[in-house]
């Protein structure tokens, strides 16, 4: 394999792994927002390296742009940016941890007892997932759970509107905007 | 594998060498009399009061979803319009029923004032 | 694309359109006369309905083989529309008592029925997966419909969470299976499995994951935790409809996507299939023994059947009883329907403006001041235990004899013994309306107890052809595959 590749791969690679261990750790929520910003970013070349620019385009706009605007705005929202040290569930951290070494012994076992050799994947055309041919695909054969998709778009929409909008008598306009009164949280 | 995106790397580039040497130019060549009302943080010229962090209104979350919403629909009007003219009519009349369902969202969101900052 | 593709979707077309429609009129309904939408609603589903009867004996794939039109479909679809019927005869006073008034329950009802349709239909993973979405996104925000009340604020959040997650199972089973088979189409998986040209740990690892991704959804033992708390917050024609569609829409998901796909992993899915099974049976009756709230009851009487619904799962590998397994299911189905809004509808009649009259001591000399309600959930009651002269009965015994055709003697009887546990507290509710004195207050709402009269009647009715309805699920999955 080319040095190149190689570098660009670990480097990606890296930061993936960094950002998605900072987010856990921090103690910050919005330090771990940031770090997933920089995960997703990280995510999005990588799909990008893999002949995937659409998929990285909506990754970035979608994911590091839109929601994790959501997501910032939720934390702010609930006041929440510092969280609890202590586990809410007794030993879930343990548990966790078990589980995680019990799932690497299970890829490893896999690796090292597998009776079929691990085939190399065949070389995909590098135009396979460009927003061209994406486009041709979604129109054709995906035409319809691309309608449902808008289907599922508006149902959020209106599901939204209706939780978290209040009904009832708008009132009255004041002149000025007064600037939000803040809760101290 | 990245040779297609080097001028998006480029001006990627450009971008941060330009905004720091506008920073720096400022530091190198203007004049520097702090006074405290400049080293105040900078509210757009309101005074200052209370502390930074603060909860943010909750209407800010119907807004940050709608936006989620149409951003979602933008990333598939981009898949249809780099093919626009090789799909013809079929692919417009997809992409004007899939356009009519958002807009009966965009109409909803607009009747029941989720647009107004009431 | 063609005219054919169109004339296949007609029935998911027509409720679409008529839910958008729907939506965009009820935006000019003043507040305190959307018995307006309720009646366009109406309307809308027995339209639907029509168009789908029209379709009965007819199959084909549509849309690039996306969706599939059969005989099992055709089936399920029409139980979704009764049950987005009864759902409005449920749900229009109820709604206006509790001060809950609004005309979007409609629309987002309808899409999640549409979903349900083409969960029942889809003939792609990925059409699964959307599909499954689309009926649970409207769900989330119908169980959380009475914002200021907590308990449903928590039953938003704790259904939005538990469905999320177990979509993501879903999808990371989709995932692997496209990883071994690089193909979504249900179609092509059985030709790459034929061929041989697969990756079988990661395609056996992905059927399972989806396996459990269902078996949320349908509220299966372990995976079921979330369900009672989510039903009793729900607004309460919002639970029965999530206890009868969207079960018999997971119940249907599963078959379709395993019988159609998975044949070939049979052997290793049955036990899986067998344990939930089981499980579900037992832990649902016997959790439901502690109840004392009916929405909670019915809850976990809810996943109890969801566990009999799953004996017909379990017998789907074997291609000689599979067709019989799934007429049962479907048979079953019917019956759980008609006998499970039935009981609900006396629910909603016996719950207070207050949402107080929940408790089973509420139901004290209910039978004894209103023989009619009183003698009707003595029906239900009856037929969710299995006693014959009710449809449940039928449903049982060919579900129990379809499991031992199979050779699943020892899960037959365990469903028998926990019908028996259920026989304890389904009858300690006909104790109580009975033989116990009591001032129970009742909301009296025509089309409540026309649900309640109705389908009283029909589940003791109809439980006198048992044979002809059967020989009608039977016909019906013929063209499953």
């Amino acid at each position: 394999m080319d040095i190149g590749v190689l570098l660009v791969y670990g480097i990606l690679g890296l930061t993936v792994i960094v950002s998605a261990v900072g987010l856990i750790v921090s103690r910050n929520a919005l330090y771990s927002a940031l770090f997933l910003v920089v995960n997703f970013v990280a995510v999005g070349l990588l799909y990008l390296a893999l002949g995937a620019p659409f998929i990285a385009f909506a990754q970035v706009t979608v994911y590091a742009g839109s929601i994790m605007v959501l997501f910032i705005f939720v934390i702010m929202l609930l006041g929440a940016e510092n969280l609890m040290l202590d586990e809410p569930l007794r030993g879930q951290r343990a548990l966790g941890i078990l589980l995680v070494v019990i799932f690497l012994a299970e890829i490893v076992l896999y690796y090292l007892l597998r009776t079929t050799p691990l085939q190399a994947i065949p070389a995909i055309p590098q135009t396979f997932a460009s927003p061209a041919e994406i486009g041709m695909l979604l129109f054709n054969r995906y035409l319809l759970p691309f309608e449902v998709t808008a289907f599922i778009l508006l149902a959020a929409t209106v599901g939204a509107i209706l939780l978290s909008k209040h009904e009832g008598p708008t009132r009255p306009k004041p002149g000025i905007q007064k600037p939000e009164t803040p809760v101290e949280g | 594998m990245f040779e297609d995106y080097l001028p998006l790397l480029v001006i990627l580039a450009l971008a941060v060498l330009i905004g720091f040497i506008v920073v720096l130019l400022g530091v190198l060549f203007g004049p520097r009399r702090p006074t405290p009302r400049k080293m105040a943080p900078y509210e757009s010229g309101m005074v200052p009061y209370g502390p930074g962090r603060r909860r943010m209104s909750v209407r800010y979350y119907l807004i940050a979803v709608l936006f989620i919403l149409f951003d979602i629909e933008v990333v598939f009007v981009v898949s249809w319009a780099v093919v626009l003219r090789k799909l013809g009519t079929l692919g417009l009349l997809g992409m004007l029923v899939f356009l009519v369902v958002l807009e009966v969202a965009h109409l909803y969101a607009w009747k029941k004032g989720a647009l107004e900052w009431d | 694309m063609n005219l054919s593709d169109f004339i296949l979707t007609l029935p998911i077309i027509t409720l679409l359109v008529w839910a958008l429609l729907l939506l965009v009129v009820d935006l000019w309904v003043p507040k305190g006369r959307k018995g307006i939408v309720a009646a366009l609603a109406a309307l809308g589903l027995a339209v639907t309905m029509g168009v789908t009867l029209s379709q009965s004996g007819g199959s084909g794939l549509a849309f690039q083989n996306m969706i599939i039109v059969d005989g099992f479909a055709v089936y399920l679809n029409v139980l979704y529309l009764v049950s987005g019927l009864v759902v409005v005869a449920l749900s229009h006073d109820y709604l206006k008592r509790m001060n809950l008034e609004r005309g979007e329950f409609y629309p987002l009802m309808f899409f999640s029925i549409a979903g349900m349709m083409l969960v029942t239909q889809a003939y792609n993973l990925i059409m699964v997966f959307l599909a499954l979405e689309f009926l649970s996104i409207p769900l989330y925000v119908l169980a959380g419909l009475a914002r200021e009340r907590p308990e449903s604020e928590e039953s938003s959040l704790k259904y939005f969470l538990l469905g999320t997650f177990s979509s993501a199972f879903v999808l990371y089973g989709i995932a692997l299976i496209f990883g071994a088979t690089a193909t979504t189409s249900l179609a092509l998986i059985i030709e790459r499995v034929g061929q041989g040209a697969l990756n079988l740990p990661l395609f056996i690892a992905g059927a399972a994951l989806m396996l459990v991704g269902f078996a949320f959804k349908l509220a299966a033992v372990p995976f079921h935790e979330w369900a009672p708390d989510v039903y009793q917050g729900a607004p309460t024609p919002v639970s029965s409809f999530m206890a009868v569609a969207v079960k018999a829409a997971g119940v249907a998901v599963l078959l379709r996507v395993f019988l159609t796909a998975f044949p070939s992993l049979a052997a290793e899915m049955a036990p899986l299939g067998w344990g939930i099974a089981a499980l579900t049976m037992l832990i649902g009756n016997l959790l439901a023994i502690a109840q004392t709230n009916l929405k909670r009851l019915l809850a976990y009487s809810s996943i109890s059947h969801g566990g009999y619904l799953l004996m017909a799962f379990v017998a789907y590998g074997n291609p000689q009883v599979a067709g019989q397994a799934v007429a049962a299911m479907l048979f079953y189905l019917l019956a759980y329907t008609l006998t499970t809004f039935g009981a609900w509808a006396v629910v909603i009649s016996v719950e207070q403006n207050d949402y107080q009259g929940l408790e089973l001591d509420d139901y004290a000399g209910l039978g004894l001041k209103y023989p009619w309600l009183g003698v009707a959930m003595l029906v239900f009651m009856l037929s969710l235990t299995g006693i014959p002269l009710t449809m449940g009965f039928w449903g049982k015994l060919f579900l129990f004899r379809a499991t031992v055709d199979a050779g699943y003697v020892e899960l037959a009887l365990i469903g028998l013994l926990s019908s028996l546990i259920s026989a304890y507290y389904y009858l300690r509710v006909v104790v109580m309306m009975f033989m116990r004195s009591g001032e129970p207050r009742i909301r009296r709402d025509g089309w409540l107890s026309l649900v309640a009269v109705g389908s009283a009647l029909a589940v003791v009715g109809l439980s006198l052809l048992p044979n002809q309805i059967l020989q009608m699920a039977a016909q019906a999955i013929l063209s499953l595959q």
